[in-house]
């Protein structure tokens, strides 16, 4: 594989690099442009942070990330907005059969949302918030910094140059989400030292490493190609010389480098709902509503995996024993040995949204039973093959939780609770359509995943039946001996509220968008 | 065995026809190129042995002009006339369903057809019209030869009624060979009680066996006997090949986003979804040449190799069909899948490339491949973009179970087979209960 040249961190947002995980305070603010010459000279001038390491991190934290509706009232000219993904230009709304893949129906359909709702999909204007915003705002800070910081992030003309839409304030709960367990465990690991050979004949098996350009744009990823993006000639526009180069197109500048695409999701999560159903289904047996509860989500609520993890192998390197890296002992496993889902249910949430497949189902040795498999024969399990290389359809995790807390006990007790609670679901990636678009669809909402007929994702989905009115909302647990218990009718957990997908520039992109609307133009 | 076959009547649409034909089609729909089977126009919930339908018009994109692409090529691009096709799936003989449509559908169809040139609405006899304008896909899939409409709809029925009985027997605590005994004596229960119809497969027609035989050792034969020729001809033609192959000009133009509109609306509907790609062959002797050999080996492997529920590492096509049109200049190609065509192309690229490079790197504006299987579908948004621009939307689809996909088609017959098997060891008992 080529190798990419030198990784200028200080031109990458630091979110994309570290997750801010010491900075315990944060909100996100949706902004809409006022004034756009005033926006961008705030934009000139907003302190973002990059992703180079010092010596000690740092105390709060700026970043900024924008929709193409965004891009296009600070002026950016059109043509160059469309030169970004289609989905991104399309947005995460403004098309019915993205909604329907993405399960945006039912209750879950964008004219219910608090904001980022589509303005064509409009009912009725039924609400007054679906403007899609502009700009997203996402300041961090220690402990009691985050008023001060974000005073001094907003300086003088912030109010000329844009309005508020909305202030999505969020929660500290550790490493956990609101249900109670703990979030966030497996993240793919970015190889920044660029590696890890993207050839199809050395990914037989599933690694957790990560080809820079699946993340970032303007690197390789893992087809060992560059995913499109807007490159600008700076022959025609003097401005883009500030831009990085486009390592597939030298003569080209390229806006794209070392910015990525980020999904934004706000995921309402019944918490009272959830464990009351499962206390009901376990009769009130604490032991049994727990175990219910970890078979649904995939892993025990401490994080541990049901499935046993290994010593020996290590999936955070392509070598059959590593003794160099080691995994975090709570993801370092596969399915490989679980094809029927006895130990971890096929269904479960983590298991749909990273299935840890290979190119290649296992006992592919040699040439020759590589051979055999390519030509589709020698399937030792029905269902090898069923699901897709999960290296493709990674997502880099970057959310937070909002709402009070409420404990298992609590949440089975409690009667009328009218408190908001749920995830700020953030995923970064440099192809929404094959990471963020191909895990909601193809796995968490589909309720054909890996072979299941009648269940899609166990948390996240929205029930709704499909068209001939089989069901979807069933969860059904492999046993060991016998046939699978299968939990029927379950109701909906997690209702999306807002939504939208942005482009999170690198630091010099932001110069070139802000710089568009310069005086001297 | 009842064999599957393809139908496909074709004609091209009379002048300023096109709008009209497009609305009447439309009013069978019950969604956007969704049929309601109980439409009047073409009732397709009374053809037993019909799989899947579709009205589609094979046109040249009116939004992307691939005419100047073919330019490029220095071919002046041919008039290709808007044309009506109704194609589809049906068990057993042509004929047979032939007449089955005129009985059943003969007024509806003479209402459609008759936007077709030529057609005379008083003087035409249907049946031979439809045959007269009836073609043979070059190449067809078939994911399960010999499963009826019927056998899936029985094998349905058998696995939801096992489901909804374990459910109530709440036998959970029984060993898995006690309950694997219930559920047979069940199932014996519920077919002699008439509430269950298991069919035994048909036996296969004497003249099909033979038929079958003879292509089945037809094609090696005549591999066999051309061998020594190929062997000598096989380093000119991959000379020439690579040749070709290093000057090919591939499209890299993204598809428009109007284009995508109108083909997403009607995606995602169902489980499984319908597709149709109109493409240019490339020109020359050398290109057609190739690409008829291919879809003869392709229609070969898929009915004597690929005919158990996988196609090379798929098993989500239901059916395929590649038709050759306008004398060689284009193939029409059209197939029944399950999942949405965004997120499954990406799977396609991973496991099955080569396979996608034999069949289309004949056609216009395809990635650049190596030695006809390398490269081409391994450039993501090149090959997605290709696939993209040529393909149409259809004006109407019919498929007879809706909501089930190939891989729940393969679980039912499973667990029928299972339970009609004479004995079965505890570990088959076990596997097979992990199927309910």
């Amino acid at each position: 594989m080529k190798a990419s040249t030198e990784i200028d961190y200080a031109d990458m947002q630091a979110l994309i690099r570290f997750a801010h995980g010491h900075l315990d305070q944060a909100c996100f603010l949706l902004l809409e442009v006022r004034d756009a010459k005033a926006a961008c000279t705030w934009l000139r001038n907003a302190p973002v942070t990059n992703a180079e390491s010092k010596k000690s991190l740092p105390d709060c934290a700026l970043q900024i990330a924008f929709t193409a509706a965004g891009l296009c009232a600070l002026e950016l000219s059109e043509s160059l907005v469309k030169n970004f993904s289609e989905e991104f230009t399309s947005g995460m709304t403004e098309d019915q059969n993205r909604s329907r893949r993405l399960g945006d129906v039912g209750n879950n359909r964008p004219q219910n949302w608090r904001w980022g709702g589509s303005a064509n999909n409009n009912e009725e204007g039924e609400r007054k918030n679906n403007n899609p915003p502009h700009v997203l705002l996402m300041i961090y800070a220690h402990k009691d910094g985050l008023y001060e910081w974000r005073e001094k992030v907003n300086g003088s003309h912030f109010d000329l140059a844009f309005n508020v839409q909305a202030t999505l304030t969020t929660a500290t709960l550790g490493r956990k989400e609101p249900f109670g367990f703990d979030d966030g465990i497996s993240q793919p690991k970015i190889d920044w030292d660029q590696n890890l050979s993207t050839d199809l004949h050395e990914r037989d098996q599933y690694v957790n490493l990560l080809a820079l350009g699946e993340i970032l744009l303007g690197y390789p990823n893992e087809y060992g190609l560059y995913t499109h993006r807007p490159l600008l000639d700076p022959q025609q526009d003097a401005q883009a010389n500030i831009l990085p180069k486009a390592e597939d197109q030298p003569h080209m500048k390229d806006l794209g480098r070392n910015g990525t695409y980020l999904v934004f999701r706000q995921l309402e999560q019944d918490v009272s709902g959830f464990w009351q159903y499962l206390n009901g289904v376990a009769k009130n047996d604490r032991h049994k509503r727990e175990q219910l509860a970890a078979a649904m989500v995939g892993r025990q609520r401490d994080g541990g995996s049901l499935i046993k993890t290994s010593s020996e192998q290590s999936i955070e390197s392509i070598a059959k024993k590593s003794t160099t890296v080691n995994a975090s002992q709570k993801n370092n496993f596969t399915y490989d040995d679980d094809p029927d889902g006895r130990v971890c249910p096929i269904g479960a949430h983590i298991r749909r949204s990273n299935p840890r497949s290979g190119d290649f189902p296992v006992g592919v040795t040699g040439f020759f039973s590589r051979l055999i498999r390519i030509l589709g024969f020698g399937r030792r399990h029905i269902y090898d093959d069923v699901i897709a290389s999960t290296r493709f359809h990674r997502i880099l995790r970057r959310g937070r939780p909002y709402g009070p807390v409420l404990s298992q006990q609590e949440a089975v007790k409690i009667t009328n609770d009218d408190q908001k609670r749920g995830l700020h679901f953030v995923a970064l990636g440099a192809n929404i359509s094959r990471q963020f678009e191909f895990v909601q669809a193809a796995w968490n909402m589909s309720s054909k995943f890996g072979g299941l007929s009648t269940e899609a994702d166990p948390l996240l989905a929205n029930r709704e039946p499909l068209l001939n009115d089989n069901p979807t909302n069933r969860f059904t647990v492999p046993q060991e001996n016998g046939p699978a218990v299968c939990l029927k009718n379950l109701p909906q957990f997690i209702t999306v509220v807002g939504g939208a997908y942005f482009f999170m520039p690198g630091i010099k992109a932001i110069q070139y968008i802000a710089g568009n609307n310069n005086d001297n133009k | 065995m009842i064999p599957q076959t393809a139908f496909m009547i074709s004609a091209p649409i009379g002048a300023g026809k096109q709008e009209d034909l497009r609305q009447l089609i439309a009013s069978i729909n019950s969604a956007p190129g969704l049929a309601d089977p109980y439409n009047t126009l073409v009732p397709f919930y009374q053809f037993d042995g019909l799989h899947f339908a579709r009205f589609v018009i094979i046109e040249t994109n009116p939004i992307v002009n691939d005419h100047d692409l073919l330019r490029t090529y220095g071919i002046e691009p041919s008039h290709w006339p808007a044309t009506l096709a109704f194609m589809g799936d049906i068990d057993g003989r042509l004929d047979v369903f032939l007449a089955e449509l005129v009985v059943r559908a003969g007024a509806g169809l003479q209402q459609i057809f008759s936007h077709c040139a030529g057609f005379d609405t008083k003087k035409t006899n249907m049946l031979q019209w439809m045959t007269q304008h009836h073609t043979k896909p070059q190449a067809s899939y078939c994911n399960w030869r010999g499963r009826t409409v019927k056998q899936i709809k029985q094998e349905y029925l058998l696995y939801s009624a096992l489901r909804d009985q374990l459910e109530k027997s709440n036998g959970l605590s029984l060993s898995p060979d006690h309950i694997y005994k219930k559920l047979k004596a069940f199932m014996n229960d519920e077919v002699n009680a008439g509430r269950l119809t298991l069919s035994p497969q048909e036996p296969i027609l004497p003249v099909w066996a033979i038929r079958n035989f003879l292509h089945l050792i037809g094609l090696p034969l005549i591999l066999l006997v051309l061998f020594p020729v190929l062997l000598v001809a096989a380093p000119f033609f991959f000379i020439y090949l690579r040749s070709l192959e290093k000057t090919d000009i591939e499209n890299t133009l993204p598809p428009p986003h109007e284009h995508l509109h109108r083909l997403a609306i009607q995606e995602d509907l169902d489980v499984t979804n319908h597709f149709n790609v109109l493409a240019h062959i490339k020109p020359g002797l050398f290109r057609r040449a190739t690409f008829t050999l291919i879809l003869v080996l392709t229609n070969y492997a898929s009915k004597h190799i690929y005919h158990r529920g996988y196609l090379a590492r798929i098993q989500t096509i239901h059916f395929a069909h590649w038709v050759v049109l306008d004398n060689y200049r284009r193939i029409y190609f059209a197939t029944n899948y399950d999942g949405s065509a965004e997120s499954y192309m990406d799977d396609f690229i991973n496991k099955v490339a080569w396979g996608l490079n034999l069949l289309f790197s004949n056609c216009v504006g395809y990635p650049r491949t190596r030695w006809l299987i390398k490269g081409g579908a391994e450039n993501e948004e090149r090959y997605k973009r290709s696939i993209r621009i040529g393909q149409f939307p259809t004006e109407s689809w019919y498929r007879a179970s809706p909501g089930l996909t190939a891989i729940d088609l393969a679980r039912h017959s499973r667990v029928r087979q299972g339970l009609e098997a004479k004995c079965l060891s505890r570990t088959e008992i076990k596997a097979w209960l992990s199927l309910l």
